[in-house]
């Protein structure tokens, strides 16, 4: 068929023609659960809410403080959770710290997410202080403060190292995603911090909340549509199905959640409606990409395609 | 690390630390020879002590395996095609079931009726990839290269991430369901430390998988195809030979009689961690990104 068919309504891409082995699958997809996917977002959720924690406390709002704290320490506990629920041999998770290795993003973000586990779990104790000995608490607070601060520090790189995990493998969509994926990851973790701020925080301390939201949400939207745009026939596994069902949700729960926090500035309730939204919309983004690559790896067009045209470019360019 | 440890030709073994390694040691599997006995899948098992991978009737061909697994690490494909001169004729690609062949010997029955056709039989197994996917991400250590070049998973180390699964750009590596750990071909590291042929190659009857020098395999390889060329068998080619392939050339490398494709292989594969440096700039700018969009939320507003 000629692209400038007669119909003319649209120009016409041809199917992709390739061959394969009985269609088995080429790469093998990742033999990992949900679990991994609801760590992405649990993952996020633990960097949004230590950074809206470290701005609440060093601009007075301890409201934010107090919601990101304690978010961040019960996203980290479920992260470790997800985390060790999928290694086929939990018992032996311990395994991961006999080496620090550079070239395995796994290897990396254990590390991180250890150094922020520890950060992150001092500064959720130290909100309990009032509760403790008068001792205990005077000696807590500060480390607290400190532990604050350091979660913060590595709050980004926990949110966007997991956009290296996935991207290093030969899933075809993940990897083809390697330049965007992170900046979905960073909003996405934006999004559900500024999500639990709304929730948590009386609106005359959800300021920097709302801000929080809408620059998470620009930067995730702007990612997933690049990633949904940009890469051939690699985006179309995150606009069919499943997965773009979720994005498709993903997008319209942030922009709700958005529109919310904007114009909900004097209503609780609407702030509060808010923050879940974005926090559902997190949920969906992280699922939808997850699936997206699934979906690449099972179908060998995905592998095979891509690969017979960088081959057909090397030739030409010969 | 070298300047080629992420990518390019290297020779694996000294790289990863071996200061006088012997010499890098793999498999030609040349599948012109292949007569898809399943010899190599039943002697590997046997050796390996691999379990069981169910009873299981694919239909589409003899191959009931299906392709290669936690519990296999060999595997034999067969493809079922129009002959060369009929597929050039008919202008089709792609698998094709033409029906059994007859019981008769070919030749016996003059002037019978026969089907132009041919079976492409290839025994598959771990490229053990000069830049080995499964091996950079490993995050426990058990993947580790061995001084013979190969790629091996050490069974008490693992701890079944599943991480290397995804990042095999052959679809090899297999994480096992009744055991949690990653398991895949090791090309008899405890045989070839002793001077034995590994259990495939062994009990290969036609030498279709040569196992050797890999240096001396490559010369035996380029030798083999120009003979097969010469004698008319044009469509035969190298795969995984080229030390400046996506993966710096494969350890277990084969000659084909038609596309990787056809045979379930990735016809350009790349190690992902070939991008590793460009990842992390990203997702560092990301990072930055983020921060900044703290800072400005705080900072930058007057509630």
């Amino acid at each position: 068929m000629s692209p400038k068919g007669s119909r003319g309504d649209r120009p016409m891409v041809p199917p992709a023609d390739f061959r394969s082995y009985y269609g088995r699958p080429v790469v093998r997809p990742a033999v990992w659960t949900h679990d991994v996917a609801a760590y992405l977002f649990t993952g996020g959720l633990a960097a949004g809410s230590a950074l809206l924690a470290a701005g609440g406390d060093a601009t007075g709002r301890p409201a934010l403080r107090r919601a990101g704290r304690t978010t961040a320490l019960g996203a980290l506990l479920a992260s470790t959770y997800f985390l060790v629920a999928d290694l086929g041999r939990p018992e032996r998770f311990h395994h991961m710290l006999r080496v620090a290795k550079p070239t395995s993003p796994m290897s990396m973000g254990t590390w991180i997410l250890s150094a922020f586990g520890a950060a992150a779990g001092v500064s959720a104790v130290a909100e309990a202080a009032p509760l403790l000995p008068a001792p205990v608490g005077r000696l807590i607070t500060p480390l607290g403060t400190a532990g604050q601060y350091a979660a913060a520090a590595t709050a980004p790189a926990l949110a966007t190292y997991t956009a290296v995990l996935l991207s290093g493998t030969a899933t075809p969509s993940w990897h083809a995603a390697y330049p965007d994926l992170p900046f979905v990851f960073a909003g996405s973790a934006l999004a559900s911090g500024a999500g639990v701020g709304l929730l948590g925080a009386p609106v005359s301390q959800a300021g920097p909340a709302r801000r929080m939201a809408v620059l998470g949400a620009a930067l995730e939207l702007y990612g997933a549509h690049r990633v949904e745009t940009s890469k051939g026939i690699l985006s179309e596994p995150y606009t069919q199905g499943r997965p773009g069902r979720l994005l498709r949700a993903g997008r319209a729960l942030t922009a709700l959640g958005v529109a919310g926090a904007l114009l909900g500035r004097r209503s609780r309730v609407v702030s509060g409606l808010s923050g879940l939204s974005l926090l559902a919309a997190s949920l969906a983004t992280r699922f939808g990409i997850f699936e997206g690559g699934m979906a690449s790896a099972r179908d060998p067009k995905y592998t095979v395609v891509p690969q017979r045209e960088r081959l057909a470019r090397r030739a030409a360019a010969d | 690390m070298g300047s080629n440890s992420l990518y390019g030709p290297l020779d694996p073994a000294p790289d990863a630390g071996y200061p006088d390694a012997p010499p890098r040691m793999g498999f030609f599997t040349d599948t012109s020879v292949c007569i898809g006995c399943k010899a190599c899948e039943v002697a590997c098992k046997e050796w390996n002590g691999v379990p069981d991978d169910g009873f299981d009737l694919l239909g589409s061909s003899y191959d009931n395996t299906g392709g290669l697994s936690a519990n296999s690490w060999r595997h034999v494909a067969f493809i079922e095609q129009p002959a060369v001169d009929a597929l050039a004729a008919a202008g089709t690609t792609g698998p094709q079931f033409l029906g059994m062949p007859g019981k008769d010997l070919p030749g016996r029955t003059l002037d019978a009726p026969r089907t132009d056709f041919r079976w492409l039989m290839m025994s598959n197994v771990c490229k053990h990839c000069t830049h080995a996917g499964c091996l950079d991400v490993c995050p426990t250590g058990a993947l580790f290269r061995t001084e013979f070049g190969t790629v091996v998973v050490q069974e008490d180390i693992c701890n079944g991430c599943g991480y290397c699964v995804p990042a095999c750009p052959y679809g090899v590596i297999d994480r096992r369901e009744d055991d949690g750990r990653a398991w895949k071909c090791t090309l008899c590291y405890d045989r070839i430390g002793d001077g034995l042929t590994p259990a495939c190659a062994q009990a290969c009857p036609t030498q279709s998988i040569q196992y050797g020098e890999l240096d001396e395999l490559r010369g035996r390889a380029r030798e083999r195809v120009e003979r097969l060329r010469g004698q008319g068998v044009t469509e035969a080619r190298l795969y995984g030979h080229d030390p400046e392939d996506g993966v710096g050339g494969d350890g277990a490398f084969f000659l084909l009689l038609d596309e990787p494709e056809v045979y379930g292989l990735p016809p350009d594969p790349v190690v992902s961690t070939r991008d590793l440096p460009a990842m992390w700039k990203r997702a560092g700018l990301a990072g930055l990104a983020m921060a900044a969009a703290v800072a400005v939320s705080f900072l930058g507003g007057r509630s």
